[in-house]
């Protein structure tokens, strides 16, 4: 049985089965259908997974063979296998700056995301002030406005700031996502208000109330924000691409971009390990915290 | 006296919390009028005048032109060759996405009963891997004397040169695409097919409907608003395909592969920021009609 996504704000609806659904569940599947359907449906997922799979096996292979070997495209196992893309990757050259440049600015954002975004979050959930609503307009709208045909004047704005191939640019448009902030709202106005209550009357400051009694309540959400943060900044291409100018600021697809499109002189074998040094560490969050990645996604798509 | 007492701390609680309320609103506030609300802005009035890159340093020192930018940008074959690429990545990725994310979550709820978890897990990985340095492998892949051509001349096809040909080089680009997203609209329809009440199911069949019946009758109809969703969060994110292209094929060959972001991207590469400004603006108003139509079609049919 599929185990239920988790459910990132504490819902009463019917996306977690009740018992007797989750027994009438347990049975029902394979008994209206053949062995020979179900055979086929699993050769399907199964070719599916291959055909899903094989980018990023080839990746893996080819990084390991010489440079010469990945154009001739013989065999997908390598004949020659070697480490000398890896150590040619990560001893001489620009490579661990990218890498360095992008965990700089993943983590400042997943960091400003966590705490920026559980803030409004609070304020928008629980805290009764003028304006309220104005603010939660605009996140709405922030949402909706696809961000990519911004890029432009965000950039000539970043440039008047003077933030141009500086952390600072690269960092603070995305130190606070809409989409966390309602991921954040939803599960903070899901918390009793009786909480709160009592420590008001204890006499508990917000502040207080908001970092000893809401935050390590957010377990939950604040893992899926942190993950939906990381994954967007990691991968980010455009925006790193607009305001890093000089090579000591790019973050790794940016690094990758410029090199890839650099024809002729290109080491085909340091390209592939830095692809696959990219994706490593994105996949290895992914498999630790895997069930927020889902919870995340579902909260977005039933709101 | 006494009247007043119990009603003073009340209002100071609630000043109090206003005031909190407006500190801990601040840093979204600030972040959505200086990156967000300010450019928004700006860029309706950049697309309006002359602003160029050289106009950096004192951005309001430009001469408006009215309308000419849009007017540039609509008689540009580039543009509508981008746009014209941009539709066709959208009209053949977003259903591919939506039937082969229906299929595989519709095979994953109720069609087998091991391994769920692992290939919901396989399914989604192509989601969160960095599309940049898959488009790299991409290249490599799908090179004239690739690895795809090669396992193709082993059945006996002489593949074509994909990402040098005109024809094949945007198929190349969607199939990109189609792989990058699947997974994501397949987990929003597994969380959409769990909603669906499992009597409904038991009723139907126990009147004799077959899982071909079931899955026409009621998966689908019971799953339009996620299908909804779904097709409008991608159609508004695949308008704007840009890694994909750009990383890949730079637009090339013959401008075969350029899509609108990546149109945009070039006229800002040339420093035309007036133009480019103008040229976001259209595509906008795109993606905001597209949304539109969807919404208005797909509701009509429930």
């Amino acid at each position: 049985m599929i185990d239920t996504p988790p459910q990132v704000a504490p819902r009463s609806d019917a996306v977690v089965p009740d018992p007797s659904s989750r027994r009438r569940r347990g049975r029902s599947p394979s008994e209206s259908r053949g062995p020979v359907a179900t055979t086929a449906i699993y050769v399907a997922l199964v070719l599916g997974t291959i055909v899903t799979l094989s980018p990023l096996v080839w990746n893996v292979l080819s990084s390991f063979k010489p440079s010469g070997e990945i154009l001739l495209a013989q065999s997908w196992w390598p004949e020659t296998f070697t480490l000398e893309n890896f150590s040619q990757l990560l001893s001489g050259g620009e490579f661990p700056r990218y890498f360095f440049n992008s965990v700089v600015v993943s983590v400042a954002i997943v960091l400003g995301n966590i705490l920026l975004c559980s803030a409004v979050g609070y304020a928008l959930a629980k805290l009764r002030f003028p304006g309220r609503g104005i603010v939660f307009g605009a996140v709405l709208v922030t949402f909706m406005v696809p961000s990519l045909v911004l890029f432009v004047p965000q950039f000539v704005t970043v440039a008047s700031l003077n933030l141009t191939n500086t952390y600072g640019g690269l960092i603070l448009p995305l130190i606070i996502t809409p989409l966390g902030v309602f991921v954040m709202r939803q599960f903070i106005s899901q918390l009793p208000d009786e909480l709160l209550e009592a420590a008001r009357i204890d006499g508990s400051g917000e502040a207080r109330l908001f970092f000893r009694i809401i935050l390590p309540l957010c377990g939950p959400a604040v893992a899926t924000v942190g993950i939906l943060s990381f994954v967007m900044s990691w991968n980010n291409l455009l925006w790193p691409l607009v305001v890093a100018q000089t090579s000591d600021m790019y973050t790794l697809p940016v690094a990758l971009t410029t090199i890839s499109q650099a024809e002729g002189s290109v080491a085909y074998g340091p390209l592939l390990a830095g692809s696959l040094l990219t994706i490593l560490p994105i996949i290895v969050v992914f498999v630790f915290f895997q069930r927020y990645f889902i919870a995340g996604i579902a909260s977005t798509g039933i709101k | 006296m006494t009247t007043l007492a119990p009603k003073a701390p009340g209002r100071k609680k609630r000043s109090s919390q206003a005031l909190a309320g407006w500190l801990f609103s601040l840093p979204f506030v600030t972040v959505f009028a200086v990156f967000f609300a300010w450019p928004i802005l700006w860029s309706l009035f950049m697309s309006l005048t002359d602003m160029t890159s050289r106009d950096l340093r004192t951005p309001f020192n430009v001469e408006l032109v009215g309308l000419d930018n849009f007017a540039a940008v609509l008689s540009d074959p580039v543009f509508w060759r981008s746009l014209g690429n941009t539709g066709v990545v959208v009209l053949v990725a977003v259903p591919a996405v939506l039937v082969i994310a229906l299929f595989l979550a519709v095979a994953l709820n109720r069609g087998i009963r091991r391994g769920k978890g692992f290939f919901r897990t396989v399914y989604y990985v192509p989601v969160v891997t960095s599309i940049v340095a898959i488009a790299v492998v991409w290249k490599f892949l799908f090179a004239d004397n690739g690895t795809v051509n090669a396992m193709l001349a082993t059945i006996g096809i002489d593949g074509p040169a994909w990402l040098a040909d005109t024809f094949w080089a945007l198929p190349t680009i969607i199939l990109l695409v189609i792989w990058r997203l699947f997974g994501l609209v397949m987990v929003l329809f597994l969380a959409g097919l769990q909603a669906i009440p499992q009597d409904v199911h038991e009723a139907a069949r126990v009147d004799g409907a077959g899982s071909w019946r079931r899955l026409v009758s009621i998966t689908v109809p019971m799953l339009v608003p996620t299908i909804l969703l779904a097709s409008v969060l991608m159609t508004v994110f695949i308008v704007q395909v840009f890694e994909e292209p750009f990383v890949i094929t730079q637009g090339g060959p013959l401008n075969s592969t350029q899509s609108a972001v990546m149109y945009i991207y070039d006229e800002f590469g040339f420093g035309q920021y007036g133009t480019a400004a103008a040229a976001s603006y259209i595509l906008f108003l795109v993606i905001g009609l597209l949304s539109l139509i969807q919404f208005r079609v797909l509701r009509s049919r429930t």
